[in-house]
Parts: structure tokens; C-alpha cells; sequence
């Protein structure tokens, strides 16, 4: 298979320009006969099904939870970026796309990160317009601040609800257009499987969550908007529901994955402090614009962190990465830490944290100041832990948070199934092999806002041509028996042990071998062990209660059985890289001082995984540099 | 930790559901409370019981999905903080817990803890949005908003939807909601142009969805877990009598 990236012709800064002038139009007449879903109501799907229905087209809106107000958009604490320069402390678009290819460790394409740029400027307008409180200064105008692996303010925030604010935006202009009976909306509602006729997405089948009923919905063009997929470590900062299914699903019919193993481990958590835990609560990365990482340079030192001298405080990060000190990205902040913990330096009860204090900031800025910059994280961490980070450091651990990989996608956000595209999170897009901080709430809602409405018409313009599929179509037909007949083979095992216990199995396993750090043994090691789990999966997991009936540990078994196999592919891609770039660390590809080798001349492209009865073929898209060279990523 | 659940079960929303007790043990003070129920599931799974329905996604007190009372208080024994934030830790070796769904009219029960909330996705249909496109966003520094009136219209934007307010009213008024939203917006030059319809739209759908009326006994700002407080109901109830004359 040849993956075309369709990346538009001419310099860099006219490319999004030059493929709108050249791409194919509506007219408003016939947008009202064509038929869109949009599966997920984050920002990304909010964002497309509400500007789509602004369009004219015909919309309907899928989630699974009982709003879309609660997709996990909602969670994201710290920002948003945007090359305002308001600041005018150097920043551009160009500076801004150069930061983010080279936060990604050029892993992904010139063209898509440049317009991620590009387009941010106008989303905060757009926000602003539609009434997002970010915060202001005493005059008025908009305030911003750091984030990790950048040396400008770039980063627009409402206090620690960033991700809340912009969703409630988002969820407000889509029931706007509910209002105007443009978009229908379907809460309460799992997609379970894709619809594929001749060659084409048509449509989607969903489990209605309360009656349990299977429900066939056609259309024009499906898009994906379902957010990452971390839960397959178990333990990650997404919320409970969150899945993978919907990519599986189409992965099985036909979509490549890219590079599914590429997961941003977030370096400020709270640590995990019991068996049973059930998620990590992410501290906003935001914190580390005033708070210092640090930890005791003895080991296990059993002191309190306030009784311990300035000179026996070893901050890593300041003393690793002096020139971007605490503020170093993610992928790099998560290593360090890893590598101070297993070196047995780690704090706290089970050893498995470092320090994160505010003792200077509060010192320098006063207290109040920072209460009115992070109060209500030092609430939520009082909360959940009981202590008083005003008096003492708070205690943070390395989570997993962020997929990178998803859908392959080309430069129309469109998936290798015509008519299927993939917006979000749910995406391999821009990020290339790590993320910077507060550029996915940008990339989810510039892909539903600005790019995808403008590349859609392009498919659909030809579309009209043929027939509007109906639900009835033979196709239709074999994934609703499909979708029943995996639902009562699971219900059928009646097995000994619950869905839960196998999920944390593979999430160890995930963990262990597929997180942080990486190598060939281990990987190899876990998957043999994961298609243990599968197989134990499907011969002894016990879920109770029937398949017509509201069943929530129906729902977890139907994901996990997805995210077994998931776990398998990004194990096979992590294994393939012999390379270390962005948050890949393999330990085989390092230099003397534990810093990353990428090898750009075997490695220098998208990793596309064809699935094949059981087995994944690889593809390759490869990265062309034509504006600038990949350099060494050093943030020393 | 030991302790016994007194849980609402209900198979439908038909049906007339009853209070069920569960003996629990194993449990850590470091489990949430949530996690406590998941513990107990994977109990009952194991005795081939059918599972208690209960709600919850972000598990970090933002997405407002989770909610039950707890020993007769909406989301457990602390102010200000969600079901999924409350820590076994704050129950002692051997308390019995009861647990119950949100009662209220607008919020019919569709199984065990879990209610049908829909009613506020429909006051948010009813002009809880700045009708501009995509597309057509002027400049955002280009109308400057001061500090003050930015971070009260914040204060308000925070509400996270779970429902509390309602659930904890003995008149099942969302008026603690609905005022959270329209000052949020109303408060914001751009929400300005439609501030009056808005009004007395969302108001208007609040009584249809059967809702009761406020008499101010502030029970809901004290369960809110973002500490929404009153004072935007008393603002709420000027803006409808501004409508009324001028929108
Ligand atoms: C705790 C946390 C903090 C973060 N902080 C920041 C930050 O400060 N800045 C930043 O830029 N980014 C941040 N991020 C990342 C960012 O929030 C997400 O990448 C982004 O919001 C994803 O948006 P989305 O629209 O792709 O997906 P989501 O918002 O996750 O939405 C997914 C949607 O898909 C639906 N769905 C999923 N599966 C199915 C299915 N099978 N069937 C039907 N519907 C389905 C869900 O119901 C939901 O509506 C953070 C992430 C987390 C977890
Ligand atoms: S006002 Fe408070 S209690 Fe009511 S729904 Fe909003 S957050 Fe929940
Ligand atoms: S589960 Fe999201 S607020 Fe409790």
C-alpha cells in the first residue's frame, strides 16, 4: 500500500492556503442532503459536529457518557497554546511549529505541524468569542504563561479548568445547533463497530447503553473523534470510560494505526498508593512554571522534605537540564524522574515519588499569588491526599496520559478508509513522537473547528454522486451479527475472575515494558504475556448480568477485550523502532549519559500498521525535512 | 477496613427498588470511595451477582458524572467536593453506609444509583450559548475584559453539571445551575447581545422540565463541589425581572 500524505504544494506558509483554494466546494443546498457522524463530543468532535452543522450538513453526535459535556476534554487543566505573541517575547507561528517538530523529535510531518501553528491564533479568538473566561490582566487583555519545552509564554489558560472551559464552549455551540435540529445527539451511546461498503465508511453500529440494544445509524462520512487511549495501561490520568474500541474497530476493517506504541508518560501525577487505585490524578504541568523538582540526594532518606538543607537537595532537572531546568519536557522530565526513583531516591510511602515544592515561589511572590495562580490544584491535591502543599511539597510520580499515536491520517485528517476520518486525540497527526504541553486541546480543537470542516467537502463533493446508504444494507446486516455474537461469547464464559483483575494484569505488563523505557527482551517478553491474557481473558473472565440491560461490566470486558489486543500491537511497534526519539526511549539506542539516539537514517518515518487476521503489516509513510534539518533535541 | 454498604437497588426505572446491605472488607483507607464499590463489584461478580449500576468517568471531581448520597448527603460527608474525591479514610472501621441515588422529579432513576440528568442538557439547549459561528471571531484582544468581571464570570463557568443542587433541595430546584450558567454568560461583554432571551429562555425551560422553585434555604451552595454560590440565584432572579421589561 502506498500512503499518499496529500501535502499541498508550495512554501510552507502557504500550503493550507493553496489546498483550500484547490479543494473541492458545497454549495449550501446540497450540504443539507448529506449526512455526517461524529463519534465523540471532546473538543474535537464537538468542535467538527457543531461547525459542520453551521455548514448545513446533517449531523449526529455520539458519547458514551450521559452528556457530552463530560468527555474527557473536560479534564485538561493548564492551557492551551496560541502564537499570539503577546508577550512580544519572540514568538511566531514559525517559532511555534519549529518548538513542536522538534518537541516531537521529528516524528512528524512539516506541513501538519506548521498549520497546527498556523491555526492556533484564530482558536483563541474563537474561544474568546464564545465565552471562555481565560484569565486577564488588570486592563483587560489576556494573560499567558509557560509550559514545558518552550522558552516563550505562549499558553492561554482559565484558571486550572482550561480543558472544562473550552469544552463547555465547544458543548454550548453544539447544542446550539441541537437546538436548531442540525445536530442530533446520542449520549449514552458506545460505537461497537464500522460500516464499510464497497470500500467506503457508511456508517456505525452503537450499543445503547441503557437498553443494551444494538442501533444502525448510516452516513455520508463517518469521523472519529474518540480521544486516547492510556487506559490500556490501566492506571493513566483519562477518565474510567475512556477506550480504544472505536479505533480497534476500524483498524480491524481496513485503517493502518500509526505508530500506535508512541505514549506520553506525564511527569507530574499523583503516585499510585494502592493495588486497588483505579486512575492517577494528573497536577497540571503548569505547576512547574513556579514549583522546583527535586529529591533528597541521600538515598532513602526518611527525614521530613521541610527538615531537609537546601545543600543535601539534589533538583535534577535544574542541575540535568540547565537551561530549561524544570520547565524540560515531558518525555525528558518523566526519564529523570524514573531514573532518580529506580535509583532509590525516590519519596513518600512507597518510594515511588519525587518532590515537586513551592517553598521559593511562595517565598519570592508571596503567598496569595500563588494561590491565585494554582489554588485549586493545591485544593484538589488537599483533597485527594490530605496535605497542605502551602506547608510542604507536594509528592508527584510519572503517569501515562497521552496517546501520540492513532488513526493514520493524511494531511485531510482522512483515515486509509475513504470516508473515515479521525480527528483528536484519536489521530497520529502532529505531535510526532512526544507532545508538548497544552498543544492537544489545540490540535483537538483546530482539527474539529478549521481543518476538518474544509477538508471534508472534498470527499463529499463526490459523494453526492453515488446513493445515501441506508441501514439495511447487507453490510449493516453482518456487523450488527458480529457485534452480537462477540457480546455473547463474552456473557457465554462465565469464568472465575472479574474484568478488572485483567486489566490490571495487562496493565502491568504495559507498564513494565511499554512505558518509560523500553527493550527488545522485554518487549518481545510482553507479548507473549499479553496473548496469555487474552487467552485467559476469553477462556475464564466472568461478567454477570445480560446484554439487554444497562450492564457496566458488560461495557468494561467489551473494552478490555479491545485493549488486550491494542496492547499487542503498540508492544510490535515499540519493538520495531531500534531507535530512541521523543517519549520512545529504547534503552539499547542511548548515549553515555542516558540521553536519546534517534538513528533518522533507518528511522525517519510513520510507522502504519496494516491489520491482518491476528498478525499487523507493517508501512511505512516516510518524513521528508524540506524547511528545516532535524537536529539533536537538547534541551541542555 | 470493614464496613457495611446499605446500597438502593432498582432494575428499572419501573420497578420499585429497594435498600440492599453488603458487608465489606479488604478495604484500605486509601481507596476512594468509588473504588470501594468497585471492590465491592468485583465481589458480586464472583457470587454471580449482577453489579450495582453507578456513575463516574474523570474520577477527579470535573466531570460531574458521579453522584449518590451518602449517609443522607449529596456527594458524602465533606462541602465542597464530588463522590469520586471522598476517601475511605473519612469513614471509620465498621460505619454503615447508606447510599441512594439523586432523588428528585426531573431526575428519574434508570437503574440502582444511576438518574437520567438530561433535563440540564435541554436549559443548556434553550440559550445557554453565544450564537456566532465558527469562523467569524474578531480579534480576541480587540475587546478588553477587566480582571474582576473575567473572574467572576469564571466563578460561575465552573459549575461542573453533577446535579447536587438539585438532588439536595427539598424543592428540587435547579435554579443554582441555571443561574451559574446564564451569569457566566450574561456577565461577559459577548454574551451581552442575547442576554435578555437567554434569560427568559432558560428559566422558562427550567419550570417545564419540572423543577421546583428556590426559596433560598442555600442547601445547594454548601453541597456544591465547586462552591457555586447563591448570591448568582439572587442575580439570576434580577435578570429575569430585567427581561421581563426590556428583552
Ligand atoms: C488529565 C488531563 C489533563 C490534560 N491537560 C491538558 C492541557 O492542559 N493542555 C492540553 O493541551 N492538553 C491537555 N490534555 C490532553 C487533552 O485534554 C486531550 O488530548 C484532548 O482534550 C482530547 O480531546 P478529544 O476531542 O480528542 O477527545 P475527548 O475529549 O477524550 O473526547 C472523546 C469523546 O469520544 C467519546 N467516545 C470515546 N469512545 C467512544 C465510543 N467507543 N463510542 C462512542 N463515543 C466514544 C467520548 O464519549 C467523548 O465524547 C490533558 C489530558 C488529560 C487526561
Ligand atoms: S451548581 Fe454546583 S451542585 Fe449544581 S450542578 Fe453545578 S456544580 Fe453541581
Ligand atoms: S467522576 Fe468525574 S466528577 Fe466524579
Amino acid at each position: 500500500m502506498k500512503l499518499d500524505a496529500k501535502i499541498p504544494e508550495g512554501k510552507l506558509e502557504d500550503k493550507w492556503r493553496n489546498y483550500q483554494i484547490k479543494s473541492q466546494l458545497i454549495n449550501p443546498a446540497n450540504k443539507k442532503k448529506l449526512n455526517v457522524i461524529v463519534v465523540g463530543s471532546g473538543l474535537s468532535g464537538a468542535g467538527a459536529a457543531a461547525t459542520l452543522a453551521e455548514l448545513g450538513y446533517d449531523v449526529k453526535c455520539f458519547c458514551y457518557q450521559d452528556s457530552a459535556r463530560r468527555a474527557h476534554s473536560v479534564a485538561a487543566q493548564g492551557g492551551i497554546n496560541a502564537a499570539k505573541n503577546y508577550q512580544h517575547d519572540g514568538d511566531s507561528v514559525w517559532r511555534m511549529f519549529y518548538d513542536t517538530l522538534k518537541g516531537g523529535d521529528f516524528r512528524s510531518r512539516e506541513a501538519n505541524t506548521y498549520r497546527l501553528a498556523e491555526l492556533s491564533a484564530p482558536l483563541i479568538d474563537h474561544y474568546v468569542q464564545q465565552g471562555v473566561p481565560f484569565a486577564r490582566e488588570y486592563g483587560g487583555t489576556l494573560v499567558n504563561r509557560s509550559f514545558g519545552g518552550v522558552q516563550v509564554q505562549r499558553t492561554f489558560y482559565a484558571r486550572g479548568q482550561t480543558g472544562q472551559q473550552l469544552l463547555m464552549a465547544a458543548y454550548s455551540q453544539l447544542y446550539k445547533m441541537v437546538r436548531a435540529k442540525k445536530v442530533e445527539m446520542f449520549p449514552r451511546s458506545e460505537m461497537l463497530d464500522l460500516v464499510v461498503i464497497d470500500g467506503k465508511a457508511k456508517g456505525i453500529i452503537v450499543r445503547d447503553l441503557v437498553t443494551g440494544e444494538l442501533k444502525r445509524h448510516a452516513a455520508d462520512a463517518v469521523i472519529l473523534a474518540t480521544g486516547g487511549y492510556s487506559r490500556v495501561f490501566r492506571l493513566s490520568t483519562l477518565a474510567i470510560g475512556c477506550n480504544g474500541s472505536a479505533l480497534w474497530k476500524a483498524h480491524k476493517k481496513g485503517a493502518l494505526f500509526g505508530a500506535p506504541s508512541f505514549t506520553q508518560i506525564h511527569p507530574t501525577a499523583l503516585p499510585q498508593s494502592s493495588e486497588a487505585q483505579s486512575k492517577l490524578t494528573l497536577m497540571s504541568e503548569s505547576l512547574r512554571n513556579d514549583g522546583r523538582i527535586w529529591v533528597p540526594n541521600q538515598k532513602e532518606d526518611a527525614r521530613k522534605a521541610n527538615t531537609i538543607p537546601e545543600e543535601e537537595r539534589d533538583y535534577y532537572l535544574e542541575r540535568r537540564y540547565p537551561s530549561f531546568g524544570n520547565l524540560a519536557p515531558r518525555d525528558i522530565a518523566s526519564r529523570a524522574a524514573k531514573e532518580r526513583i529506580d535509583a532509590g531516591y525516590g519519596v513518600g510511602r512507597l518510594k515511588n515519588a519525587v518532590y515537586l515544592d513551592f517553598k521559593h515561589a511562595i517565598e519570592k511572590f508571596g503567598l496569595e499569588t500563588i494561590k491565585d495562580r494554582y489554588g485549586n490544584l493545591f485544593k484538589m491535591y488537599k483533597k485527594i491526599t490530605g496535605i497542605d502543599a502551602y506547608q510542604e511539597p507536594m509528592q508527584i510520580s510519572p503517569a501515562a496520559h497521552f496517546s501520540m499515536g492513532g488513526l493514520w491520517v493524511d494531511y485531510e485528517l482522512m483515515t486509509t478508509i475513504p470516508g473515515l476520518y479521525a480527528v483528536g486525540e484519536c489521530n497520529f497527526s502532529d505531535h510526532g513522537a512526544n507532545r508538548l504541553g497544552a498543544n492537544s486541546l489545540l490540535q483537538a480543537s483546530v482539527d474539529g473547528y478549521f481543518i476538518l470542516p474544509n477538508t471534508i467537502n472534498n470527499y463529499l463533493a463526490d459523494e453526492m454522486k453515488s446513493d445515501h446508504p441506508t441501514i439495511d444494507h447487507p453490510e449493516f446486516d453482518k456487523a450488527v451479527e458480529e457485534v452480537k455474537s462477540n457480546i455473547d461469547r463474552i456473557l457465554a464464559i462465565n469464568g472465575t475472575k472479574t474484568v478488572d483483575h485483567f486489566h490490571r494484569e495487562l496493565g502491568k505488563v504495559m507498564w513494565q515494558e511499554c512505558a518509560m523505557s523500553r527493550n527488545k527482551a522485554g518487549l518481545e517478553k510482553a507479548i507473549s504475556q499479553i496473548k496469555e491474557i487474552r487467552d485467559a481473558f476469553w477462556s475464564d473472565v466472568k461478567v454477570t448480568g445480560d446484554s439487554n440491560e444497562l450492564n457496566t461490566e458488560l461495557e468494561k470486558a467489551l473494552r478490555l477485550a479491545d485493549f488486550i489486543e491494542l496492547g499487542i500491537l503498540m508492544c510490535t511497534d515499540a519493538l520495531e523502532r531500534d531507535e530512541s526519539c521523543g517519549a520512545h526511549f529504547r534503552e539499547e539506542f542511548q548515549t553515555e549519559d542516558g540521553e536519546a539516539v534517534r538513528v533518522d537514517a533507518d528511522y525517519s518515518y510513520v510507522s502504519a500498521w496494516e491489520y491482518d487476521n491476528g498478525d499487523f503489516k507493517l508501512h511505512k509513510e516516510a518524513l521528508e525535512f524540506e524547511f528545516v534539518k532535524p537536529s539533536v533535541r537538547s534541551y541542555k | 477496613m470493614k464496613v457495611t454498604f446499605k446500597i438502593w437497588r432498582q432494575e428499572g426505572p419501573n420497578d420499585k427498588g429497594a435498600i440492599r446491605a453488603y458487608e465489606v472488607d479488604g478495604l484500605t483507607e486509601d481507596m476512594s470511595f468509588l473504588e470501594a464499590l468497585d471492590h465491592l463489584n468485583e465481589l458480586l461478580v464472583l457470587k454471580d451477582e449482577k453489579v450495582i449500576a453507578f456513575e463516574y468517568d474523570c474520577r477527579e471531581g470535573i466531570c460531574g458524572q458521579c453522584g449518590v448520597f451518602i449517609n443522607g448527603r449529596a456527594h458524602g460527608p465533606h462541602d465542597h467536593m464530588t463522590t469520586c474525591q471522598l476517601h475511605m479514610r473519612s469513614f471509620k472501621e465498621g460505619d454503615t453506609i447508606v447510599v441512594e441515588p439523586w432523588r428528585a422529579a426531573s431526575f428519574p432513576v434508570i437503574k440502582d444509583l444511576i438518574v437520567d440528568r438530561s433535563a440540564f442538557d435541554r436549559i443548556i439547549e434553550q440559550g445557554a450559548f453565544i450564537s456566532a459561528k465558527t469562523g467569524t471571531a474578531p480579534e480576541a484582544n480587540a475587546i478588553p475584559i477587566p480582571k474582576a468581571v473575567s473572574d467572576r464570570a469564571m466563578d460561575a463557568a465552573a459549575c461542573i453539571g453533577c446535579g447536587a443542587c438539585v438532588a439536595t433541595c427539598k424543592n428540587s430546584s435547579a435554579a443554582l445551575f441555571t443561574s451559574a450558567k446564564i451569569n457566566h454568560l450574561n456577565g461577559l461583554p459577548q454574551g451581552r447581545a442575547e442576554e435578555h432571551k437567554r434569560v427568559a429562555e432558560m428559566t422558562y425551560q427550567m419550570e417545564i422540565e419540572g423543577f421546583g422553585s428556590c426559596t433560598f434555604t442555600g442547601a445547594c451552595e454548601v453541597e456544591c463541589p465547586e462552591g457555586i454560590s447563591i448570591i448568582n440565584i439572587a442575580e439570576m432572579n434580577a435578570r429575569v425581572t430585567k427581561a421581563k421589561v426590556l428583552g
